[in-house]
């Protein structure tokens, strides 16, 4: 599904002293199965901005179109919305409440009101998708492990089946192999479903080998927006607003400067080290 | 929406009343509010509602700010009312249905009187927490308590625990707000069905919360043992409560108020 952002403001807490923008005149547009990394620095507005594309929050001024079809327009259905964009939080896990895992992945297809045969299968196949085997459908979901309740709260939402899933830091507080596997899973999911995918997150390492594609978010506005390597030839912009290019950059970067002949926009280590043996060679 | 609820929070600027001893915010707001039970006619009221209004300019405390966080409350007032209005025996005003439920003369004046005296009191409170911060509120109160040791009143520890509850309150809310939207985006829906459906859908609000809550008291705890907490036995002031001459004319013009308002709600 495409998604069209069109001069979208919000502001928090209007009429008070403490009134702020979150967004400022944010226009976007995300074409059908892209897979996108948002970035930002902490503040700069993602979540914020994340919110309004399934309805939860509304601009103050802008429109969003899914499709080519405005949300906020009187009698969009909002529960076909929230099930079209899903949307997993930041911390998902502790949204977490039934019984048992399975139940609890079940929540959003029974809101949906499918039947129970149609539910059931959809959340086997969330659950498998994220990696969580079936001896542990039956466990209580406090009972698991951080890592393992992340995957159950992005099931939860995967068995909605949406055609865009939007991830709001699905890998904060996790240790490396624990991000690298749920990011290798998202991405698996992307390019066999097609799906478009939005990845929030402020570490660029995280989001450089898996995204086409990179918005960087400042103070609630887009900042710069591109393919990985182009955004990241910016690095001084970047470090400006608190943010840093991955750090195979850095070295390239420096050894270019020492003479030798490196390309600059090596993100990856494998790229990196393909890089330099070229250089030795 | 949730987020509006500002009962107990502090508002944070400079003014005459941020910077009064929390001891004298205390004991006016006692005072404040134990003179509204005294008042029998209008005119105490006005006083009062003179009083708060000199208080709230002083205060620098927007009065929409303050307005915004009686919505909240708005519900048990408007029962308050309703119950009065209703209930009151005595002389009848307006016959409603066949003469079933009738408004008298004195549910009119008592409904009137206990709106007043609700919002009065609300207003009054929230005035005092609104210009004290949660540590000079624990000082305060503690202070205040002091006597009360005499009977091995846990007092230090009461006042911790008030201020920690004050301090969880916007916690809370900004951890329901969030969990609400977790689960919309889930397709739960809180605002449709009957009364029963409505309750059912709180669960998925309510577990988290729960979980949450126990979750973030048992950080603090330990936060708290890290940093050697360990009652109020022996616990020494970094900043002693001293009063300035300030205080004392404040108590002065509540000492003037309380007699004033009081002399003149029950002429
Ligand atoms: N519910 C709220 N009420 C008031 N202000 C808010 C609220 N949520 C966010 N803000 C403010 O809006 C701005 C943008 O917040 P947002 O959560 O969108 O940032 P973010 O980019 O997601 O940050 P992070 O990386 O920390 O998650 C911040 O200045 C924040 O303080
Ligand atoms: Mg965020």
């Amino acid at each position: 599904m495409s998604i069209l952002v069109d001069h979208v403001t919000y502001l928090y807490e209007t009429g008070t002293p403490l009134e702020h923008k979150a967004l400022d005149e944010v226009c976007l547009e995300i074409k059908d199965g892209q897979f996108v990394g948002i970035i930002g620095h902490t503040g700069s507005g993602k979540s914020t901005l994340m919110q309004h594309l399934n309805g939860l929050l509304k601009a103050h001024s802008g429109h969003i179109y899914l499709d080519g079809e405005d949300i906020d327009a009187p009698g969009y259905p909002k529960k076909k919305l929230r099930s079209q964009v899903g949307l997993v939080f930041q911390y998902p896990e502790h949204q977490l409440f039934e019984v048992d895992v399975f139940t609890d992945v079940c929540f959003g297809p029974k809101n949906l009101g499918l039947p129970k045969e149609e539910v059931e299968e959809r959340v086997r196949k969330a659950l498998l998708q994220v990696g969580i085997p079936e001896e542990y459908w039956k466990q209580s979901p406090f009972e698991i492990s951080g890592g393992q309740k992340r995957r159950v709260a992005i099931a939860g939402v995967l068995a909605m089946q949406p055609g865009v899933l939007i991830l709001d830091e699905p890998t904060a507080g996790l240790d490396p192999k624990g991000r690298r596997e749920i990011l290798d899973q998202i991405k698996k999911l992307q390019t066999q479903t097609g799906m478009t995918v939005l990845l929030v997150s402020h570490s660029m390492e995280d989001v450089a080998e898996y995204v086409d594609r990179i918005v960087v978010m400042n103070r609630g506005k887009i900042l710069l927006d591109g393919a990985p390597k182009e955004v990241f030839c910016h690095v001084e912009e970047l470090e400006g607003v608190g943010l840093a290019a991955p750090q195979m950059t850095y070295v390239m970067r420096a050894l270019r400067k020492r003479g030798f002949d490196v390309d600059e926009d090596a993100i990856t280590v494998e790229e990196a080290a393909a890089g330099i043996l070229r250089a030795l060679s | 929406m949730l987020r509006d609820i500002t009962i107990g929070q502090y508002y944070q600027t400079d003014s005459v009343i941020h910077r009064l001893d929390p001891r004298v915010k205390l004991a006016g707001t006692l005072l404040f509010i134990v003179s509204l039970f005294f008042f029998q006619n209008i005119g105490g009221y006005l006083a009062a509602a003179l009083f708060l209004a000199l208080v709230i300019r002083l205060s620098k405390v927007p009065f929409r700010y303050i307005v915004r966080g009686m919505r909240a409350i708005l519900f048990v007032l408007l029962i308050t009312v309703t119950f009065n209005l209703f209930l009151t025996p005595g002389r009848t005003l307006v016959e409603l249905f066949g003469g079933h439920v009738r408004i008298t003369y004195e549910g009119l004046k008592m409904a009137f009187f206990i709106a007043l005296r609700l919002a009065f009191l609300i207003v009054g409170s929230s005035i005092m927490t609104l210009t004290t911060t949660p540590n000079h509120l624990t000082d305060g109160l503690e202070r205040a308590l002091r006597p009360l040791k005499v009977f091995k009143a846990p007092v230090h520890e009461v006042a911790m625990m008030m201020s920690i509850a004050l301090r969880f309150i916007p916690l809370l809310l900004e951890e329901t707000d969030k969990i609400m939207k977790a689960q919309m985006a889930r397709g739960a829906d809180f605002e449709s069905g009957n009364l029963i459906q409505r309750a059912k859908a709180m669960v998925p609000i309510l577990v988290p919360l729960f979980i949450c809550a126990f979750r973030r008291a048992a950080d603090l705890a330990m936060a708290m043992e890290a940093r050697c907490y360990r009652g109020g036995e022996g616990r020494t002031k970094m900043k002693p409560l001293v009063y300035g001459r300030a205080d004392y004319l404040a108590y002065f013009l509540l000492a003037v108020y309380t007699v004033g308002s009081i002399f003149i709600g029950r002429l």
